[in-house]
């Protein structure tokens, strides 16, 4: 970093406050400068209103044969569970607090669906499945649990949209601490 | 042995409170003659006094000096408790021994684990960090790059957010304290600070958060606060002053000191600065623990003031009647340990325990006390007090706010919730046996 621009950053980190203690560490600066195309097959980061989720779509149809493929195995028949969770259903988190979390009775987000079958499944396998896979186990199980109708297409722009049923449930535990 | 030797000089001693608890200076100033008079906590029964005489070993050359020493082999018992040893397709945990450890800092073969799919076997040399999103400057980090910025050493406790979730069961645990607090470990962590690295990316005034990703097979994935980053968040090299263990991260890992386990990534290889969380699965469903009113709480990042005894404990034994010390570990994400008190009668009455220098904030702080068991029933118990002012809750706060289990739970490894840091007791029997209770 030249004097000039320390001295802007140091403006800033004035500025930002909180922030200022950053510069106090010099860096030494190796860290080599990287493109976000190259970072590309790295960035599976999805975000729930649906940054970063890509190109591609499925149907409950389509997700159905791609679950009895590479999912049954593990998550039961139609995702009714086996040595791996079951994947529909659920009790009334008033059940008690043991109650088991289901993509029904808990989850906030669908977007959290297609992000983590992305990035971890299947087990044995991960990431080896295609974006319009994912799309379309994304709706099969979404369509098993009637929050998205079986001819309901998910893709981009439909994904984030999906109202879950527990999307309100939550009660952030440090509301002070949350940017 | 040593209890029916004659101790004239404990006589005098001060009880402080109920059942034998002394002035937590006791032995301090009554002289180093009492240190003899310690009878330790053993796990079977000592032998009778006799002559002396040269042992086997000490008449021959010992065992070769290894290039990396492994304990005693009297010490094979030492280990962690494995609930998946041999990695089939869940959840893998290992267990910190607390109740034979003494001291602030864990050992890094005993240190606890938890992975969702085993530990990645990482080559340093390919291993790369990348900080993107958010930033002026994509950046591209190697292990070899990382190991010339300026370093920090510090201690850090850190604690999965289910360690202690047994005891939100409605009937006490027939286990001990490796069961029931074995998720949490403590160990000097040395690295580059987080900060450093994020303002050499240049971070965009949109960046609110960060969502940090590991290499293992899962691409675990927690968002972190922009500001714990800028905080104290540090990329962690090394632990205990060796590279990291393949099960804590190697060859790096983010270090939160203080918050909850999970969010402390292991083999970290990517931080992305975002302007909102990405609501994984980890912090969307596992660590989110479902409230008496059906409600949950979410981002329960701290990991909140907490005590308990190790010694004694189950699994280990009373040795007789006479004098002991109490001991056990304290800590809190906020800050110091201020105090530590211990009852020996169930919470009728209260000592308050010597802390171990040095009392670091976020870390392991030892906790001592004298006692003098008279051989009859006791219930041990100890409760924290942080420098922020935060008391360890009793237990019936916290099932209070949180509840309990409606059947007992009879799996010791299960997690019917999270982020439990009320007191532990111990009913200590006329015969020496220790059992959990709830008091």
């Amino acid at each position: 970093m030249s004097m000039r621009s320390a001295l802007i950053a140091l403006a800033l980190a004035m500025l930002a406050g909180s922030y200022a203690h950053v510069f106090a560490q010099d860096s030494p600066h190796l860290g080599k400068a990287i493109s976000e195309a190259d970072v590309a097959a790295w960035d599976i980061s999805i975000l729930p209103d649906g940054t970063g989720l890509p190109a591609g779509s499925g149907t409950p149809e389509q997700g159905s044969t791609v679950f009895a493929a590479k999912c049954a195995v593990c998550h039961g028949e139609n995702g009714k569970g086996a040595s791996a969770a079951a994947l529909v259903g659920g009790q009334p988190l008033t059940s008690g607090i043991e109650t088991a979390k289901t993509i029904s009775n808990f989850w906030p987000y669908a977007t959290t669906l297609f992000d983590f079958t992305r990035r971890a499944m299947p087990w044995p396998r991960p990431r080896s499945l295609t974006n319009d896979e994912v799309y379309a186990l994304t709706a099969f199980i979404l369509a098993q649990n009637k929050i998205i109708g079986a001819g309901d297409v998910m893709n981009a722009q439909t994904l984030p949209k999906v109202r879950m049923p527990n999307r309100d449930g939550f009660i952030p535990r440090f509301p002070e601490r949350i940017p | 042995m040593s209890h029916q030797q004659p101790r004239p000089a404990l006589d005098h001693l001060e009880i402080t409170a109920g059942n034998g608890l002394l002035h937590r200076r006791a032995f301090l100033t009554s002289g180093a003659t009492l240190a003899a008079a310690i009878t330790g906590y053993t796990l079977s029964e000592t032998a009778a006094a006799q002559q002396l005489t040269d042992a086997p070993w000490s008449t021959k050359a010992g065992i070769p000096i290894p290039e990396y020493a492994t304990p005693s082999s009297f010490e094979k018992h030492v280990v962690r408790t494995l609930t998946n040893p041999k990695g089939e397709p869940r959840t893998q945990h290992a267990r910190t021994p607390h109740h034979l450890l003494n001291g602030t800092f864990t050992p890094n073969g005993l240190h606890f684990v938890i992975s969702h799919s085993g530990a990645p076997d990482i080559d340093p040399a390919q291993h790369r960090l990348v900080i993107h999103g958010l930033v002026k400057r994509p950046l591209e980090f190697t292990l070899d790059a990382l190991g010339r910025y300026p370093m920090q050493s510090r201690m850090a406790f850190v604690e999965c957010g289910g360690n202690s979730a047994p005891l939100f069961s409605n009937e006490p645990m027939k286990t001990g304290v490796q069961t029931l607090h074995g998720l949490v470990s403590c160990a000097e962590w040395t690295g580059v600070m987080l900060s450093t690295l994020l303002e050499e990316a240049g971070i965009d005034s949109r960046a609110k958060w960060l969502i940090a990703e590991g290499a293992d097979s899962l691409a675990l994935s927690r968002s972190v606060p922009l500001s714990k980053a800028l905080d104290d968040a540090m990329i962690a090299l090394y632990q205990n002053g060796e590279r990291l263990m393949p099960g804590n991260g190697y060859p790096m890992r983010l270090l939160l000191p203080g918050w909850e386990g999970n969010m402390n990534v292991k083999w970290l290889r990517r931080i992305k600065l975002v302007d909102q969380p990405g609501m994984s699965y980890y912090e969307a469903r596992t660590y989110a623990p479902i409230l008496p009113n059906g409600k949950a709480y979410q981002f329960y990042f701290l990991q909140e003031v907490k005590s308990f005894i190790t010694h004694p404990s189950p699994e280990l034994k009373m040795s007789g009647a006479g004098f002991y010390e109490i001991s056990g570990v304290a800590y809190s994400a906020n800050g110091r340990i201020a105090k530590v008190m211990v009852t020996a009668d169930g919470g009728k009455t209260w000592a308050e325990g010597a802390l171990q220098d040095p009392v670091l904030p976020k870390a392991f702080t030892r906790f001592r006390l004298p006692w003098k068991w008279d051989g009859g029933p006791a219930v041990l118990q100890s409760r924290a007090w942080d420098e922020a002012g935060n008391v360890q809750p009793t237990r019936a706060e916290v099932i209070a706010r949180r509840g309990q289990t409606k059947t007992p739970i009879t799996n010791p490894a299960a997690f019917p919730s999270q982020h439990y840091n009320g007191p532990t007791s111990w009913a200590v029997s006329q015969s020496g046996e220790i059992t959990h209770v709830y008091a």
